[in-house]
């Protein structure tokens, strides 16, 4: 089967979030050049009408799926199983996975399949072969997940655990580490939910002891069946999230640290900003010095600088005594609102209107033109525009408010959106746009005078 | 057979899904309610129950002896024998007369036999092949006529089946002296016929081995010599409807006729036959056969242009009218005088005709004449001819082509669409897996079983309406209801709106004609012209597909027939463009 086929399935397979995912080259494709592949290497050779029709009838499985129209699916795939016959050994070998991810999705759609079908059809999949019976006993248990049937996943969990074949190949170990995570989360869950059930009792009750106890032994199973994932390198956040939890509910703060550490920090890790909140939410907790937590939030700032925490991270730059720092705040602020999500923010434009004003006054105008430099060919039209300002005041006065300050502060008093907003006759807001006229002569980086 | 016995085997039967058991003779199990045999037999589910384990030691043994089945010995040819008889069989329940199987082609196969030394010669192939003089000397040689336990009689049903007086010729047919390959003990190369391993390395020239498409072939020339109402289109259209066994026909050997090995290779099969293919098949056939002048074709005959023509007119919906002109252009091209039509293998050139792929030729031929199908010539006379039908409700009215088109485009779609989900859906292989060798053995097995419960599984989320409901052969794959609704009839409609009186006669009003091949080829590839679709007018190429369709082959050689049957139709222009060779591509109509 050509890779174009998969990945046409791929994006509708489901529970698939946790899985590491291997990046395929540039992404493109060309089903046609696979076929133009396919002539030459049967040498020309015109093939047989079997693996026509095997091939005709797979792309209608696919057509089929893709309109979601699972009884037709179920019919084609019905004669699809005939490839696992085939006489040609090497799509008889990829046979088995294909029929798993058609057949699976269909059954997990179809009306009139149930728990029980899927079970049956997962079992006899397994164990075609022996390459794929890791892989389908992972997304059989995240099928039963699914379905809320928490034990039968984990027993599935534990059979596959177990199971060995010979030399196993490099890509199966991550998929025994990645089950017996799983697994482990399977336990976490377990542990959360008594711990829930401890916090409601109380610490003199007699239950109580024996609760702990059982939360003890439970979290000792799951951090043996995490910690062996969360070294490999790749995107865990689940799993680390979870046993950092129990780690910090048991007072291993030095584990705890450890872990997220690594997480963000080793380079062999994919940049993951989750790493780094997860990093800077325990500092937090943990009431690290501000020095630390704005390291931190520097390197999510780099690779998103739109995220919400950057507010927080301004006020702590804001705070900081470091010149650097301050000058960074503005840039920072800056950053978040050069995004189309940011731009209703008002919190953020609050900020920029009373930090323009501060830097301002504390004549760094340098460090505003820098950053104005950059911008000042397209926010004007993507944020201050004559029908921004009209709409902003419709919706939300305060903002409109904040941002004529930066307009006007930026652009100085000519600009549309400053004197559309100065000239809005209203009662409560008169003070307010009386001052903003104030800051704006005083401070604009525009000079009327020029 | 012990019911009570079997009580202890629970599982569920792969066949109809019931428990419910019996013992066999050999000790296997059996459904009582479909007569299906597993493959399980007793003393390996319950082991305990046997008392001695010196007795259970040798049934292991014996069980390992005999990895590979243990049928009856046959011969490949004897296969192949099994296979016509039921395709003739098939044949004859397709309405053919009796006569086809019992002597026509019961003669070829008899011929075919003694041709390639297999049988009904002093010598034969094998004997001949190995050790002759040990085998001259076996006493059993000389009376092999006379030995019961043959199994050709048994395996084989005889084309005959008048009785008693015909079995001495049955006799007769027995082809060899047994002679047990011993290769066919060794593990990797075997066979579960007798000769399968030597069969397939056969190689010398001047044989033609027998193969399961040239059953087709042998098939062919039966009905070709029964002047039968069968084309060799309708024929490979049948194969595929299945309404004549040919994809697993071993199938229906019966259940002691073992293969594997080597016969996987002779008798299993993923295509399905192809028209050019076994065209050319028959002629070889026919020619090593050496067989006579075939009977001739008349106008009577169904194979007959006249005929076909008339019969492909209605199949597509055409005006009854247009046969005039079909006639015609028959008989000016002198393509149904008998010489021409009549198959002769002995003939300095054996060339059959392809008689359906020439008949639709024909009416292509004329519907440019007609209509010149320039995707101009042709629209504008549908406006005329809707204009009058519009006005002349009453009459009888004129052939609207744009009104056919949408009619024949649909219904041509429609049925192409089912057609291509029906082969989607076919399943090629057959319940009795073939398998290479011993080792191989329990593997295959074990893949048809887990196809099986899959596909059953798969089963009941299929809705409850059977997918594929198997057609009931016929010769006609449209049908054409007169009142008007979905699929209006325009058998009855008049061509008078593009033929104009003149003088005595009716002339086409449209003067014009443009020949689709300009120059043959004249080279050594075989082939005398090509077709590149993109070359030719979108209503060309929609009538080629539709055609090309009806008869299931390649645009490519219908193509070819029109451009040969115009070769004939307008010599003088062909012998001009020789001359001239850049000439317009528009030649006048004498």
């Amino acid at each position: 089967m050509s890779d174009f086929s998969e990945e046409l399935i791929r994006p509708t397979t489901e529970d698939e979030q946790g899985e590491p995912r291997a990046p395929s080259g540039t992404g493109m494709c060309f089903p046609w050049l696979q076929k133009h592949i396919e002539t030459i290497a049967t040498g020309g050779k015109q093939e047989k009408d079997f693996a026509q029709t095997t091939s005709a009838c797979l792309s209608l499985i696919q057509e089929a799926l893709l309109k979601h129209q699972w009884q037709r699916a179920a019919e084609y795939m019905h004669s699809y199983f005939q490839i696992l016959e085939d006489s040609d050994s090497n799509k008889r070998q990829i046979a088995p996975e294909i029929i798993w991810r058609l057949g699976s999705e269909i059954l997990y759609y179809h009306p009139k399949s149930s728990v029980e079908t899927f079970n049956t059809f997962a079992d006899r999949m397994k164990n075609i072969g022996v390459m794929n019976y890791l892989k389908i006993s992972l997304q059989h248990a995240l099928y039963l997940l699914h379905h809320g049937m928490l034990e039968d996943a984990n027993r599935n969990l534990s059979q596959a655990e177990t199971w060995r074949y010979g030399e196993k190949s490099s890509s199966q170990e991550v998929l025994i580490n990645l089950i017996q995570a799983y697994k482990g989360l399977l336990q976490y869950y377990i542990w959360s939910k008594k711990k829930m059930e401890l916090s409601q009792l109380d610490e003199d009750d007699y239950a109580y002891n024996t609760a702990s106890q059982n939360m003890l032994n439970h979290s000792w199973k799951t951090s043996i069946n995490l910690c062996a994932l969360i070294q490999i390198p790749g995107v865990w956040d689940p799993f680390v999230k979870s046993y950092v939890e129990m780690l910090e509910f048991y007072g291993d703060q030095d584990g705890a640290r450890e872990v997220l550490t690594n997480y963000a920090y080793d380079e062999k890790f994919p940049s993951n900003p989750n790493a780094h909140i997860y990093l800077y939410n325990f500092l937090k907790r943990e009431k690290a010095p501000r020095e630390k937590l704005i390291s931190v939030l520097k390197i999510l700032y780099q690779i998103v600088p739109s995220h919400k925490l950057m507010l927080e991270f301004h006020r702590l730059l804001r705070k900081s005594e470091n010149e650097e720092h301050h000058k960074l705040g503005l840039e920072v602020l800056f950053g978040v609102l050069d995004f189309a999500g940011c731009t209703k923010n008002i919190t953020a434009w609050k900020y920029l209107a009373k930090y323009l004003r501060q830097t301002l006054m504390g004549r760094h105008l340098a460090w505003v033109q820098e950053e104005w430099n950059s911008r000042k060919n397209w926010w004007p039209s993507f944020h201050f525009s004559y029908f921004r300002a009209k709409s902003d005041w419709k919706e939300d006065k305060a903002l409109a408010c904040e941002k004529a300050l930066v307009a006007g502060l930026l652009l100085g008093k000519g600009c549309r959106y400053f004197r559309n907003i100065s000239k809005q006759d209203h009662q409560v807001l008169k003070k307010k746009i009386k001052q903003i006229k104030k800051s704006v002569k005083k401070y604009s980086i525009v000079n009327p005078g020029l | 057979m012990d019911l009570e016995e079997a009580k202890e085997f629970k599982d569920r039967c792969s066949q109809c899904a019931a428990v419910s058991w019996g013992l066999t003779d050999e000790g296997k199990y059996y459904c009582t309610s479909c007569h299906n045999v597993t493959e399980r037999s007793r003393e390996v589910i319950n082991t305990g129950a046997i008392p001695n384990t010196k007795i259970q030691a040798i049934n292991r043994g014996l069980k390992r002896k005999r990895k590979l089945e243990k049928g009856w010995d046959w011969y490949v040819c004897e296969g192949f024998q099994h296979i016509l008889y039921q395709q003739a069989k098939a044949l004859q329940t397709l309405g053919v007369g009796p006569e086809l199987k019992n002597e026509v082609l019961h003669n070829f196969w008899k011929r075919y036999l003694q041709k390639s030394k297999q049988a009904y010669c002093k010598n034969p192939v094998y004997t001949s092949r190995r050790k002759t003089t040990v085998l001259e000397d076996n006493p059993s040689h000389s009376d092999w006529d006379s030995e019961p336990e043959l199994l050709s009689d048994l395996s084989c049903p005889s084309f005959v089946e008048s009785g008693a007086e015909s079995q001495p010729d049955v006799h007769t047919q027995k082809p060899f002296p047994i002679i047990k390959a011993s290769q066919s003990e060794t593990a990797s190369v075997c066979s579960g016929s007798l000769d399968g391993v030597e069969y397939s390395l056969r190689k010398e020239k001047g044989i033609v081995k027998m193969t399961v498409p040239r059953t087709l072939a042998f098939c062919y020339l039966s009905l070709l010599w029964q002047r039968e109402t069968i084309t060799l289109a309708d024929l490979l259209r049948f194969v595929e409807e299945e309404h004549i066994p040919y994809i697993n026909a071993f199938q229906h050997f019966p259940e002691e006729m073992k293969l594997y090995g080597r016969d996987k290779g002779i008798f299993a099969i993923e295509s399905w036959p192809n028209y050019e293919d076994i065209y050319k098949k028959v002629i070889e056939v026919a020619t090593v056969l050496d067989l006579p002048r075939f009977p001739d074709i008349t106008e009577d005959c169904y194979l007959h242009p006249n005929i076909l023509c008339m019969k492909y007119l209605m199949e597509v919906n055409l005006p009854d009218e247009m046969h005039d002109l079909t006639c015609h252009v028959v008989k000016v091209t002198g393509m149904g005088e008998v010489d021409f039509l009549t198959f002769d293998p002995i003939a300095k050139k054996a060339k059959a005709v392809k008689y359906d792929v020439q008949a639709v030729a024909v009416i292509v031929v004329v519907l440019k004449l007609l209509f010149l199908l320039d995707d101009n010539l042709e629209w504008s006379l549908s406006n005329i001819a809707e204009k009058y039908n519009e006005k002349n409700e009453e009459d009888k009215p004129w052939f609207d082509f744009r009104k056919w088109y949408q009619v024949m485009k649909k219904a041509v779609d429609e049925k192409k669409q089912k057609w291509e989900e029906a082969r989607a859906k076919y399943l090629w292989k057959s319940e009795k897996p073939l398998y290479h060798s011993a080792i191989d053995r329990s593997v295959v097995y074990k893949r048809r079983e887990m196809v099986v419960s899959l596909q059953k599984q798969f089963s009941t989320l299929v809705g409850s309406t059977p997918t594929v409901e198997k057609q009931s052969p016929s010769s006609f794959q449209f049908s054409w209801t007169e009142e008007g609704g979905d699929r209006p009839c325009f058998h009855g409609h008049s061509l008078q709106g593009v033929l104009k009186q003149k003088g005595q006669s009716l002339m086409t009003k449209n003067s014009l004609y443009w020949l689709s091949t300009q120059k043959f080829c004249k080279s050594y590839c075989k082939h005398v012209t090509t077709y590149e679709e993109s070359n030719f007018s979108l209503s060309y190429q929609f009538i080629l597909n539709l055609f090309s369709f009806l008869l299931r082959i390649k645009t490519s050689l219908l193509h070819e027939e029109v451009s040969l049957i115009e070769k004939r139709l307008f010599k003088a222009k062909y012998s001009t463009t020789k001359k001239k060779s850049s000439r317009s591509r528009k030649a006048r109509k004498c």
